[in-house]
């Protein structure tokens, strides 16, 4: 069920035939980014309709971060709400009210959708629109699918970004919206180069808190800090915004190429630009050399997970050095991707998809020196004697950005230290 | 619908795995949506498993749902009998699967695969994990367990008596450990093991199960409905008695030996455990009348109430379990201890109570590791579900007489040493005792400890509207009391304020209160 397709373009693997895969796949559904958004967006509650299976891969997948209790709970569908025996909205409201009367601090809640919820149509679109005609002002209830047969992992975000577009004021003032979630030290550096820069407004989504919910218009220009918000950013272009084609921050030759669309398009003089990011630049690049002669002339090969593959691919080959054998994706926005797939080293192969038994057998051949796979994975791999950094450290640390360039390369070079290490 | 922020049990397929991945040459093919295989990270990251877990998903999307799902699944099932060579396939549906009605088992049939299907039907809106896991079980013993004697056979009595161990199973709570325990108990016994199970078993060993003369269930949650039929269609009889616990270890041997015909003198002599004389020992006099709550699944619940009660000496105040299938066992315990049971799957609940109770030790789940930080009291796990911690390096199981020292060592370990609690109730000005100063030896536990108090008196006062108006001595001289008991204290005194409807509470309510709960 794969077939290569071949396509036309420039340099590196933008000609690269992509592997196309359909079968097993071993990555996470959307629901899984409520377990950093609800972090992200402080007074924002996610309520999943879901079943136990949802419940339970949240608390599964959020395993580790029990420290509070979360922002986040599953409304667990029942046999008496599919028998038509109770009216499932009436229910869901029982619910979302009993929720909001415990959480008074919440001011935003979001009706996320699951595979069960889809298949049995229940409307989540009404029963949040009645929900926050009910709650409003003091909170608004908005709603958005994060199920395992529309989103893959990082596509839940996406999903629940572009919920949040249509509540944006609308205001063709000039500004620099940034898209996707970002540590909170990553925005920081960069509200800080962006002022060096002399550009601003900067504007964050999604916001810290639901009322500081950025507007958008005609003056919007947006620059997307993850590669996996397709959705997000067409619903943003619809409202007027216009996106500004870069790689992604990740190294310090992406966070360079992405502060220079934002410095083109606000016609920032090249002596600026340079006066402000060289420093910075120089210290990643010195910090990342530290790193680099643990990783250099190593293979890396990537099973699907985040959407990060290509652009860490990228930066993995051209920064440190090292040589992709597979760069798998869940899914590859070709436009978006576009100036990453520029610059990644022809060489490796591409794939979208999964069919987890056949990647693996393509992995074993290969006997990289590094896996980067998700947890299903890494520790079968690891009992092979395959050494392996699971991918989804990478969507919960701050990897964006200069000062955390090392950081990016210090995760990879750790299990390749740690094996050498061990003598046992 | 039901509002969950956390969840004692998975879904029923959730079970299913569990005992697909404990067996050997068994394989599941689930009909799943993508994404429902974050389910193998259960096994690779909590357990620390070095393989896969034996399960091929179908990973049907939006686009498939009303065309080819069925086909999707079919392929799945072929692909994974070509690739893994099981001797049998498992099959069924996760949550949303069973929704678009597929038919596993039929679908599976229809390949004409070498090797026998056994479908299981686990309805995902109804029932939970632990019952996937023994419903899993029962079919799959069903399926293989080979010929039946005729009705009425009688069993003969062999030389060598013969027993099956029923339950352990993978992400069981300490089964690892717990089996080499009863394991050794039945070698001091003389007992021949025929067959464990589904822990390590093939469907070709289940063949033999009848073979042995009875059967140990060392998890009735899993192995109950197994042994009710092994009974029917082998005569094996099955114990009832789960050895956590000096007692429940001593009764355990007693009521194996008889069951097989043996003498359960060496094995009682062979006694080896600490538990008895470390509690009788003085430094535990100040564990006497401790105040626990206990919740987890009904077989550890029900062993712990009475290890902490007799073996202990702590005042039980509160038990229940998640575990409904068991629910009777778990209220007749609660009846014996004289307190009230809490049957219930909601993590919110099970807080409520434990705010309310107060209690001094909490034994509970990782949910009630949780709560008991937050409310600043002392916790001890004893039950699913299983934790990356539950799976230590160093064997550490709950059965038998090394499970007994194992329960001593972390039941107590939470709570402050003796004299330790005294000095701290004299010297309440010791700029060193102050509220965060936890037990000495746990170090920095001593963090959750002032947020405590800010934490437990809320759902109180929010319950009661009407409470009593704390006058500042009074204020004052409650923070003289230790924080560990402080919210306990509070509480107390709110409701003899109440009760007798004192609008503020002055230092005298405080002691007439304290006189009044004195026990």
């Amino acid at each position: 069920m794969n077939s290569i397709a071949p396509r036309p373009s420039a340099g590196g693997c933008s000609d690269a035939p992509v592997l196309l895969e359909r079968g097993q796949r071993e990555v996470f559904c959307g629901l899984t980014g409520i377990v950093w958004l609800h972090r992200k967006i402080q007074d924002a509650f996610f309520l999943v309709v879901g079943s136990r299976t949802c419940a339970h891969l949240l608390q599964s997948a959020a395993g580790v971060m029990i420290f509070a209790e979360p922002r986040f709970a599953t409304a667990i569908l029942e046999e008496r709400d599919l028998a038509g025996l109770l009216d499932a909205n009436a229910e869901l409201d029982r619910v979302a009210a009993r929720l909001l009367e415990r959480r008074p601090d919440i001011r935003l809640l979001f009706l996320v959708g699951s595979c069960p919820s889809e298949v049995i149509k229940l409307d989540l679109k009404r029963a949040a629109e009645r929900l926050d005609a009910r709650f409003r002002p003091a909170v608004r209830v908005l709603n958005y699918s994060g199920s395992g047969i529309e989103t893959t992992f990082t596509q839940g975000e996406d999903a629940c970004l572009a919920a949040l577009v249509p509540e944006m004021a609308r205001s063709d003032e000039s500004q620099l919206l940034v898209v996707g979630a970002l540590a909170e030290v990553v925005e920081d550096q960069f509200r800080r180069i962006f002022a060096e820069l002399g550009i601003g407004p900067v504007r964050f989504l999604p916001p810290r808190r639901a009322a500081e919910l950025p507007p958008v218009g005609a003056g919007t220009r947006m620059l997307l800090a993850q590669p996996f918000l397709a959705d997000t950013a067409r619903a943003l272009e619809a409202r007027g915004a216009l996106h500004l084609p870069a790689p992604f921050p990740l190294g310090a030759e992406g966070t360079t190429l992405w502060l220079r669309a934002a410095a083109e398009a606000w016609g920032v003089e090249e002596a600026r630009f340079d006066a402000v990011t060289a420093a910075p630049a120089a210290r990643a690049r010195a910090a990342v050399e530290r790193v680099r002669a643990s990783l250099a002339g190593r293979s890396v090969f990537f099973f699907p997970d985040s959407q990060l593959e290509i652009p860490i691919a990228r930066f993995l080959a051209r920064e440190c050095g090292m040589r992709p054998i597979e760069v798998g994706t869940p899914y590859l926005h070709r436009a978006h991707l576009a100036p990453e797939l520029e610059l990644l080293p022809a060489g490796p192969t591409l794939s979208e998809g999964q069919h987890v038994e056949r990647q693996l057998d393509r992995c074993r051949a290969a006997r990289p020196d590094l896996v980067v796979c998700g947890l299903g994975l890494a520790n079968p791999l690891e009992a092979e004697g395959v050494t392996t950094k699971w991918s989804i450290e990478l969507v919960f640390s701050p990897i964006q950005g200069y000062d955390q360039a090392a950081d990016l390369a210090g995760l990879f070079a750790r299990p390749l230290a740690r094996r050498a290490a061990l003598e046992v | 619908m039901q509002l969950a922020v956390w969840t004692y049990e998975g879904p029923p397929h959730i079970g299913a795995m569990r005992v697909a991945d404990s067996m050997v040459g068994l394989h599941y093919v689930l009909h799943a949506p993508q994404g429902d295989t974050y389910a193998d990270l259960l096994f690779t990251m909590i357990q620390r498993s070095g393989r896969r877990p034996p399960v091929t998903y179908s990973t049907f999307q939006a686009r498939d749902l009303g065309g080819d799902t069925a086909e999707l699944f079919m392929a799945a099932a072929r692909d994974a009998y070509e690739r893994f060579r099981p001797q049998a396939l498992l099959v069924g549906a996760s949550c949303t699967a069973e929704l678009i009605q597929d038919d596993p088992g039929g679908l599976a049939r229809t390949l004409g695969l070498p090797i026998p299907v056994v479908a299981v039907e686990l309805p995902a809106y109804q029932k939970k994990e632990n019952w996937g896991a023994a419903e899993t079980f029962y079919q799959v013993v069903r399926a293989f367990a080979g010929a039946l004697p005729p009705p009425g056979t009688r069993r003969e009595r062999r030389a060598v008596p013969r027993c099956n161990i029923l339950g352990p199973t993978s992400l069981g709570f300490r089964n690892r450990d717990d089996l080499r325990e009863v394991r050794h108990l039945l070698d001091l016994l003389g007992i021949e093991v025929n067959l464990v199970a589904p822990l390590g078993a093939s469907p070709a060993d289940l063949a033999r199960i009848g073979d042995a003369d009875f059967n140990v269930v060392l998890y009735p949650e899993i192995a109950n409905p197994v042994a009710a039929w092994l009974k029917r269609a082998f005569g094996q009889e099955a114990t009832r008695t789960v050895p956590i616990g000096v007692g429940a270890t001593r009764d355990f041997i007693r009521e194996v030996a008889a069951l097989a015909g043996v003498d359960p003198g060496p094995a009682l002599r062979a006694e080896d455990t600490r538990l008895p004389w470390y509690s009788r020992s003085v430094d535990s006099t100040y564990l006497t009348g401790k105040r626990v709550f206990v919740f987890g699944d009904a077989t550890h619940a029900v062993a712990a109430a009475r290890v902490a009660s007799k073996e202990l000496g702590f005042r039980v105040v509160g038990i229940g379990t998640y575990s409904r299938e068991l629910a009777r066992e778990v209220r007749d315990c609660a009846a014996r201890h004289g307190v009230e049971s809490l049957i219930a799957d909601d993590y919110l609940e099970v807080e409520a109570r434990i705010a309310e109770l107060q209690p001094e030790l909490v034994l509970g789940t990782q949910m009630e590791r949780h709560v008991a930080k937050r409310l600043g009291i002392p916790c001890a796990v004893i039950s699913a579900p299983v934790h990356v911690q539950d799976f230590p390096a160093r064997t550490s199981p709950q059965m038998g007489f090394e499970g007994a020292n194992v329960l001593f060592d972390t039941w107590v370990h939470p709570l402050m040493m003796g004299l330790e609690e005294h000095l701290l109730a004299m010297f309440r000005d010791d700029f060193e005792f102050h509220d965060g100063a936890a037990p000495s030896h746990l170090g920095h536990a001593a963090k959750a400890a002032p947020m405590a108090e800010a934490v437990a008196p809320a759902p109180v006062a929010a319950a009661a509207p009407a409470a009593a108006v704390w006058a500042p001595e009074a204020e004052a001289e409650l923070r003289k009391i230790p924080f560990f008991v402080r919210g306990k204290a509070r509480r107390n005194t709110e409701r003899f304020a109440l009760e007798r409807g004192i609008a503020t509470i002055t230092v005298e309510t405080l002691y007439d209160a304290k006189a009044h709960f004195a026990r």
